[in-house]
């Protein structure tokens, strides 16, 4: 699709998909639709390039895909999990260029030349990642669902300590922020545990940046 | 083997490897994201397509028309199932509503419909273009509203009375009446239901999410109406069920219909907003406590009685039963009132009966204890008993409630409490809170299949599930324990309906009496590979990799398999000592709270649990499951309540950012303390339950501890702050 199509304001936009959610820039697809089954267009595929945990993945991807979808069912790399698909329980989190990010959020397609890394990037069973490994001897985990998410969250959120970015429970937004219980619990508060393993997750989380592991 | 005789001495009390803290053996595999889940068999079925669920927009009434064609005509879709072109479909006993609606419809976001398609962006965009015409029905949605209306569940459980309840509380110079309510609760897994359906012929495979291979198999065999030996259901990993996962569901019925109907293996996941009000919940109630006590604190009536509602041909919350068991007394009632709601279907979730039984119990022994001017712990162990208060002649197989309440009392430091309200550090006002913690330990029959092959590695096969729970570790230690190896020699392969039918994960019944059915055929291995060493089986003994008879005859496991894999086959059957003995599991929960006094946030500052439950097989995943209970313990208190719509009849709060559970923020350190406890009467293995002991009492804990630090009881759980705002003391009382 042309950048050209997409030229309008925010203002038309939103006119325009009050009036109709149909016509919204895509008239080649839209020209093509019977006039009765106005919503079901076909999908409107775009060529995406994702580096995933060091691998170079060209696909041609369905635009309304989801980042999780694409790891999930394309990819099939099943450690990343769909608890949610919502924003709301953190059991998708991957690292997108170092950050960490709910995969489920996130069109594919805005990923063009990305570096993803998942669950599956950090380590192996037979070669774990000082954080899993810490997770195992801590029992971080029960079920084990939303485990691969606390770690690359974990991951992402020790290396926002380490640049210096403060949280809700960081006392002084200019000092460096401390490596506390308080401050790891505030930070990994969007990721859900209902088996209820946050105690053994801050402590394993806690033994890795304190270079115990 | 059968299990109807105290437990003598045996190989398990060797504790080389069962009872010590153990790494799970799953580990690492789950910390990479390796263990296949039920939506990520990919290996299991190439190609599969994609079908996603469509719920009812009504909670009842009738399907009037369904215009599925411009659905079925969409991009990609292969097929669109719903009631009409189903097939005749049967409901298995467990279920209450039927898992596929239509016309009928019985609660909100019941399935109507699957939409299937080559993707799952496809099927989900074409879900939306289902055009559905409903024809309303009224229906009960306020529970308070229908309680006169509510009649006993005599199936259920009928109403207990011993002595006179009515006689002595109104002789009692002391008594308590007070009223309390517990809200519907999600179970809230982090896993939705999931399910990948293949079809070889008319035989069936579901790799599915599932705590109960062998219901889930009966039960979907009923509803296909098909023989089960066409069905195999299989869930290794499980991302957490907490009774959600203890019966057949949609999204497994859904996929075999859908595969059966493209002739394609298709998987389906319930979405995370309809899961709320598709799959089962813990019911409300309303309760209502008596107690009547001498002055000298001494109970002597006891009345319980809860109500709740249910879909019509559903079942009550047992939310009394621990109060049959819990207190001595000589005067005692309860009775359970269930009446006919028309909310999504209630059904068991973790400690069901107890959790919100004992929320409201435990609050009123608080309040009492208050009003008998006696210390919280002190009341508790002076009205403790060893014996069935209902039938005297029957005592607990062990029972150390009033250890649990001491040894926590001094290790939380209780003596350090005040009086209501008067303990302030800045803008927080603290508190602490007790509760016991009591649940019974159910016994279910388990069998188990063991190989040792020619390397010396034993393999377990069992149809039992791991659902947090630690099933895989505490059945590997326990294989190894049998046969004298090392962990690492020991393969566990669980949740596969082509093993052997386990005890499941229910009711805290799974891991002592999964490890049973796992001692049961170890026990038989054990005699095969003494008769291929030439040792009588009596003199046999196992360690280090090695068999040996008297005289020092012997050799290794691996020698003993050499000519052909050794396989062995048992279950063990559980006989009357349940019946004999009172079986429970107990502890004592301490809390800590502070209370802003501006806002009245509740933060849990420290939580400390004392249990005595048996043999603790494995100490490090044990204590993760009662950290774990503790949490959802904090949650029951303090935030989950599904808010009903009572107009259109639903659950409004339908996903994980409305309906709120527990968070890294909210959980302070938390300590578990096991006392050193064997129970002969309850299996080989001397163990009981943990997992649902963990939550019982935790509620009223943090209650007591919020009326601890505020004075202000509130009786209407969960205890959130618009609760607690009115009546908190005024700046200047503050002092």
């Amino acid at each position: 699709m042309e950048a050209s199509n997409l030229k309008l304001s925010r203002r038309e936009l939103l006119v325009m998909s009050a009036a109709s959610a149909t016509m919204m820039a895509m008239p080649a697809v839209a020209a093509a639709q019977s006039a009765s089954a106005g919503r079901a267009r076909p999908p409107v595929n775009a060529p995406v390039a994702l580096r995933v945990n060091g691998h170079l993945h060209e696909l041609e991807l369905d635009t309304r895909s989801s980042l999780l979808d694409v790891l999930r069912e394309r990819l099939q790399l099943g450690g990343t999990k769909k608890g949610c698909d919502h924003g709301q329980c953190g059991a998708c989190t991957v690292l997108v260029n170092g950050r960490r990010i709910n995969s489920c959020l996130t069109l594919a397609v805005m990923h063009q030349g990305d570096e993803i890394t998942t669950i599956e990037g950090l380590g192996t069973p037979q070669r774990l990642h000082p954080l899993q490994a810490a997770f195992v001897r801590h029992d971080g985990y029960q079920c084990g669902y939303c485990t691969p998410g606390q770690i690359c969250s974990a991951v992402g959120m020790l290396a926002e300590i380490e640049a210096g970015v403060p949280s809700h429970v960081s006392a002084d937004l200019e000092a460096r922020p401390l490596l506390s219980a308080a401050e790891i619990r505030e930070r990994m508060s969007g990721n859900l545990c209902r088996c209820g393993a946050y105690a053994n997750i801050v402590d394993a989380i806690t033994d890795v940046a304190e270079g115990k592991a | 083997m059968k299990f109807d005789q105290p437990a003598q001495s045996n190989p398990i009390d060797q504790l080389k490897v069962v009872g010590r803290a153990t790494d799970r053996i799953d580990g690492p595999l789950k910390t990479t994201g390796t263990a296949p889940y039920a939506y990520e068999q990919y290996q299991a079925a190439a190609n599969p397509a994609y079908g996603y669920v469509v719920g009812a927009a009504i909670a009842k009434g009738r399907i009037v028309a369904m215009d599925a064609g411009e659905a079925r005509h969409a991009p990609g879709v292969l097929a669109v199932i719903t009631a009409d072109n189903a097939g005749k479909l049967g409901k298995g006993s467990r279920n209450t509503a039927a898992l596929l609606g239509g016309p009928e419809i019985q609660h909100y976001h019941q399935a109507i419909a699957l939409v299937v398609a080559e993707t799952l962006e496809q099927a989900r965009a074409a879900a939306q273009l289902l055009r559905v015409d409903y024809a309303r029905s009224p229906g009960a949605y306020d529970l308070a509203a229908v309680r006169d209306t509510a009649t006993e569940p005599a199936e259920a459980m009928p109403d207990s009375r011993v002595g006179d309840f009515d006689g002595a509380y109104a002789r009692a110079p002391v008594k308590l009446d007070a009223s309390y309510s517990t809200p519907d609760q999600a179970h809230a897994m982090m896993e939705p239901h999931a399910t990948l359906a293949a079809w070889e012929g008319d035989k069936l495979t579901v790799w599915t999410a599932n705590q109960m291979i062998a219901w889930a198999r009966t039960d979907l065999a009923e509803t296909l109406g098909l023989p089960e030996d066409k069905l195999r259901v299989v869930s290794p990993y499980i991302g957490g069920g907490f009774g959600g996962k203890l019966f057949l569901r949609a999204d497994v019925v859904l996929a075999a219909l859908g595969a059966r109907a493209i002739g394609r293996p298709v998987k389906v996941a319930l979405s995370r907003p309809l899961m709320f009000n598709n799959t089962p919940h813990r019911p409300a109630t309303l309760q209502r406590i008596r107690l009547g006590a001498e002055a000298d604190g001494r109970l002597t009536a006891i009345a319980h009685e809860s109500w709740s509602g249910d879909l019509r041909g559903g079942g009550p919350e047992l939310a009394v039963q621990q109060t049959r068991l819990l207190y001595a007394g000589a005067n005692r009632l309860t009775a359970l009132r269930l009446a006919v709601l028309d909310l999504p279907e209630g059904n068991a979730m973790r400690a069901p009966g107890e959790a919100p039984g004992l929320m409201a119990l435990e609050m009123a022994m608080d309040e009492m204890a208050e009003k008998l001017g006696l210390d919280p712990v002190a009341f508790r162990i002076l009205n403790d008993t060893q014996v069935d208060p209902e039938k005297p002649e029957r005592p607990f197989s062990q029972r150390r409630l009033a250890d649990c309440l001491r040894s926590g009392a001094e290790r939380f430091g209780w003596h350090a409490r005040r009086s209501p309200g008067s303990r302030r550090e800045g803008n927080w006002l603290i508190g602490l809170g007790v509760a016991a913690a009591f649940r019974n330990n159910l016994v279910m029959k388990s069998g188990a299949r063991v190989r040792l092959d020619r390397h010396g590695i034993l393999t377990v096969e069992t149809d039992m599930t791991d659902i947090g729970t630690g099933s895989y570790t505490v059945i590997a230690q326990t294989a190894a324990e049998m046969l004298g190896l090392p962990l690492d020699k020991v393969v566990v392969r669980l949740g596969d309906s082509d093993f052997p039918v386990s005890a499941g994960s229910g009711g805290q019944w799974g891991a002592n009496s999964a490890t049973a059915g796992v001692y049961a055929a170890c026990v038989r291995l054990r005699e095969r590979v003494a008769e291929r060493a030439g040792i009588p089986p009596a003199e046999a003994s196992f360690a280090d990799g090695q068999v040996r008879g008297g005289g020092g005859r012997g050799m290794t496991l691996a020698q003993a398999a050499a000519e052909g894999e050794l396989v062995a086959e048992d279950s063990m059957e559980f006989g009357d000592l349940d019946k004999r003995y009172q079986q429970s599991t107990f502890g004592a929960h301490f809390v800590e709270v502070a209370v802003d006094y501006a806002t009245a946030e509740t933060r849990v500052r420290r939580m400390l649990a004392v249990c005595a439950a048996g043999r603790i097989l494995n100490p490090k995943s044990a204590r993760s499951q009662v950290i774990g209970a503790m949490t959802m313990g904090v949650g029951a208190a303090l935030m989950e309540d599904l808010h009903i719509d009572k107009r259109q009849g639903f659950f409004v709060n339908h996903d994980l950012a409305g309906y709120e559970v527990p968070v890294h923020a909210d959980i302070p350190a938390q300590e578990v303390v096991f006392l050193d406890e064997t129970d002969p009467m309850s299996s080989p293995m001397k163990a009981k339950g943990v997992g649902e002991l963990g939550i019982c009492g935790v509620g009223a804990a943090v209650a007591n501890a919020i009326y601890n630090a505020t004075g202000m009881r509130v009786r209407d759980y969960p205890i959130t702050l618009d609760k607690l705002l009115p009546g908190m003391p005024e700046r200047a009382e503050l002092g």
